[in-house]
């Protein structure tokens, strides 16, 4: 409690913190308007790359609040790649924790709790290639991609970055980017050609060339 | 141009980052070679099994909360400013292309319609959070119509589609572009879908067929009509909103 000798520092005081109250809140408004829009982005990103539900629900809440103190320093640029370049800090500080432990299995089962963006009548010509099964078989195998190459492909395909952002996102020159996808690709498909049984998807081609 | 130089370009060609020289390339030598035209075919199916939404997750509605409680809470009543707003919006498109040094040429895409679709997803954004969501509530068109008289310059068509799932709300006023325009909300399920509907401007005009894209996590549509224009947005799933902006256009287009 701070003595009460100066009654007049106190009155002068009070516009001012008013003011800096309501430009907070104004802040806040503005974060809110650009960031939260891109949480199921932020959210999707990293459950793939911790690969638990909990660990993904940390990271994402740690990433908004850094933002948050961060935002000022935001000037403009696309917000998305912004918010994942944090999260990726964050997931990276998390990795780099745990290796200094010994870590005792895995989170496996952790996609049993997953609320994915499933809605059946999404089911069209577009995309009634992917079976729900599919699409958990197609989970399990990004899950075991090592972590560069999960990352790439998962800012590409499913968050939809162009090379230049997943650049920006990863710290990588786009030439490091571009081979990381191309890995990440033929790894799902090989992996994909060995757990399939349909002859119709993704069958073997002749390892020939002219 | 060999398998081996056209391995790593095939994946650029599939995400749309080659130069049109590489293209041809490319394309010509995949005509030519089964092995590489097999691979191009495989690749495109996991990067299309990939982009479907079944592989996205939503955040869990508590995680959701938790940032918001973490955040300062807004002001009661503040007079928002749209500009500051708008920056966030506006600059989406223009990112420093400094990173693309490379052999890949980086698409930089500029939507001259970005200003306006920016602006209704912004509007959308404020009435969503409870700003503001309806100057006149009513599911009844002929209440909502003449709510615009005089407010604006153009007769909004207000089109009851509540027999086809998709309630009227009400109506109120937005600026887009710094333009009044006519917003025509109505609900599906929970999902709020804004129509906003304008004096028609010249890049409506060059979109008759209508264009659909999403936007900050949004589906934003566009339109030209006669000499409306037309912009809707919701975060509704985009089979459901081409439903609603396929029966909007339709009844327009049958002088609703």
């Amino acid at each position: 409690m701070r003595p009460t000798a100066f009654p007049r520092h106190g009155a002068v005081h009070r516009p001012a913190a008013a003011l800096a109250a309501g430009d907070e809140a104004d802040r806040a408004r503005r974060f809110r308007d650009a960031a939260l829009p891109h949480l199921d982005d932020v959210y999707t990103v990293a459950r793939y790359m911790m690969r638990s539900a909990a660990d993904a629900d940390d990271a994402v809440q740690e990433c908004y609040l850094r933002a948050f103190r961060h935002f000022d320093g935001f000037r403009g640029e696309a917000i998305k790649p912004w918010l994942l370049a944090i999260l990726r800090n964050v997931c990276q500080a998390e990795f780099a924790r745990r290796a200094g432990r010994v870590v005792v299995g895995g989170d496996a089962d952790a996609a049993d709790d997953a609320t994915p963006l499933w809605h059946e009548e999404t089911c069209t010509a577009e995309s009634e290639l992917l079976r729900r099964e599919d699409a958990e078989r197609l989970r399990g195998l990004v899950a075991a991609l090592p972590d560069p190459f999960r990352e790439a492909i998962v800012l590409r395909d499913i968050e939809d970055l162009p090379y230049r952002d997943i650049a920006r996102v990863t710290g990588a020159p786009i030439g490091t980017v571009m081979s990381r996808i191309a890995r990440a690709r033929s790894m799902l498909r090989a992996a994909w050609l060995k757990s399939d049984d349909d002859p119709e998807c993704c069958e073997p081609h002749q390892e020939t060339c002219k | 141009m060999t398998c081996e130089e056209t391995a790593l370009l095939l994946h650029a060609l599939i995400d749309d980052e080659l130069d049109a020289g590489h293209v041809h390339a490319v394309e010509d030598h995949v005509t030519d070679c089964p092995r590489c035209a097999g691979r191009l075919r495989d690749y495109r199916r996991v990067r299309h099994a990939l982009a479907t939404p079944a592989m996205r997750y939503a955040a869990p509605a508590d995680l959701r909360a938790r940032i918001e409680s973490a955040l300062p809470a807004p002001r009661a009543a503040a007079s928002t400013s749209r500009r500051s707003l708008l920056k966030g919006f506006a600059a989406g498109g223009m990112m420093s292309a400094a990173l693309a040094a490379s052999l890949v040429v980086v698409v930089v895409r500029q939507e001259a319609g970005q200003r306006v679709l920016g602006d209704a997803v912004s509007a959308h954004l404020r009435a969503l959070r409870g700003d503001h969501l309806i100057d006149v509530a009513s599911t009844d068109q002929h209440t909502v119509k003449p709510w615009f008289n005089g407010k604006i310059d153009v007769a909004p068509p207000v089109v009851d589609l509540t027999p086809q799932g998709f309630t009227l709300v009400g109506g109120r006023l937005d600026y887009l572009d710094g333009r009044p325009v006519a917003t025509i909300v109505y609900k599906r399920r929970e999902h709020v879908i804004d129509l906003f509907v304008a004096p028609a401007d010249a890049q409506a005009a060059a979109s008759p067929r209508g264009t659909m894209e999403a936007l900050q996590g949004f589906n934003v549509w566009r339109w030209g009509f006669s000499d409306l224009s037309f912009v809707a947005v919701s975060d509704l799933n985009t089979e459901e909103f081409r439903d609603f902006v396929n029966r909007i256009e339709a009844a327009v287009q049958n002088g609703a």
